[in-house]
């Protein structure tokens, strides 16, 4: 057999394996990791996310705020609590009309009916309680809501997402659709499905954000990142999860 | 120190080789990242784990500036009787987590 003959076998053997297959040539960035990566996310006793996982469920139940309510007054214990829900974010926010993150709504919850600050975004409280309520949701497909309003903030982050920027002149498009499944020096180029956020990152070590992520690619090609919460970055999180829809979230994913 | 994930099996047979598997949040602290005005962030890891069996030391190791951080460890033991195994982990700061679980040896 040829090099790229042997190549192609493996391959094909990888993505044959792969957890996250969808049968419609997209793949979660689970089928680009090495098998010890893999084993590691698979192993609930082993992957650093269920950390914050564990912490997250911990504050679930922590009152806050001058209403001393917690998340479980409302939303019940930890062991029911909100199943599918982060599969469903970004959303519309009724009073607002405007899109939210996961993140955004667990700080809009605290505001209004906790009466408490809300928490630093990329906070370690803030990804443990999302790290908490994605874990609810992992196995179920990604739904992101057919709601109408949510149609110009996903054409705005397609935009985003085809937009070259910084000193290197690169759109996301660039790398994640022209060449995905090649590399960036070492490093495998996925296909941006935003399926396992907060990731526990090994470069990081630590928990992180899907905006943690989008900062990093756009200091990556030399462009100013925007703002944690930007609507930016909510515009480009709704077109990524659009894109994704059906497949299957892995929260806390483990990333190289 | 924070969170642990510790993996013990709830019963094994006696003589049983079992695998025993920890996991513990920790911000492993290096002693060599700049703060950005000539200065380092303080040194603070974990120096020593430590796991007993009944009381009885069947584990430990010291640890150095190079281990990542939230340090897993798994290792193999020898099932002989029933009790509680205990992890123990010490960080520079003096600060010892201790977690504990039970095994039934039949």
């Amino acid at each position: 057999m040829t090099r790229r003959g042997v190549l192609a076998a493996a391959l094909a053997a990888a993505l044959a394996t792969a957890a996250a297959a969808q049968g419609d040539g997209r793949l979660s960035g689970f089928a680009f990791m090495g098998p010890d990566t893999q084993a590691m996310q698979k192993d609930d006793t082993a992957n650093p996310g269920m950390l914050w996982v564990a912490e997250g469920e911990a504050l679930w139940s922590q009152p806050a705020g001058q209403s001393g309510r917690s998340c479980a007054s409302c939303h019940g214990e930890a062991a029911q609590a909100l199943p599918g829900v982060a599969a469903r974010y970004p959303a519309i926010d009724d009073a607002t009309g405007e899109a939210v993150t996961l993140d955004g709504r667990i700080n809009l919850c605290r505001q209004r009916n906790q009466q408490a600050p809300p928490l630093a975004l990329e906070g370690r409280d803030m990804l443990s309680l999302s790290a908490f309520v994605g874990h609810r949701s992992r196995g179920m497909p990604i739904d992101p809501p057919d709601d109408p309003r949510l149609a110009p903030v996903r054409e705005r982050g397609e935009a985003l997402y085809r937009l070259r920027q910084g000193q290197l002149n690169f759109s996301c498009a660039n790398c994640h659709d022209d060449n995905a499944g090649g590399r960036l020096g070492a490093a495998p180029i996925p296909q941006a499905h935003p399926t396992g956020y907060p990731i526990y990152r090994l470069e990081w070590q630590a928990v992180g954000s899907l905006q943690r992520r989008l900062r990093n690619c756009l200091t990556g090609v030399r462009a100013e990142p925007f703002a944690y919460g930007a609507p930016e970055l909510t515009a480009l999180e709704a077109y990524l999860a659009s894109r994704a829809r059906g497949m299957e979230l892995e929260t806390p994913a483990v990333r190289p | 120190m924070g969170r642990a994930l510790i993996n013990v099996p709830k019963t094994a047979r006696k003589g049983e080789i079992v695998e025993i598997r920890a996991l513990v949040s920790h911000p492993m602290e290096t002693g060599y990242r700049p703060t950005g005005d000539g200065r380092f962030h303080p040194r603070d890891i974990i120096n020593r784990f430590v796991v007993t069996w009944n009381g009885e030391e069947i584990f430990s190791a010291d640890l150095f500036p190079a281990v990542s951080a939230n340090p897993y460890f798994a290792f193999s033991a020898i099932a002989t009787e029933s009790g509680t195994v205990a992890f123990r982990w010490i960080d520079d700061r003096g600060g010892a987590q201790v977690e504990t679980a039970q095994i039934t040896v039949t």
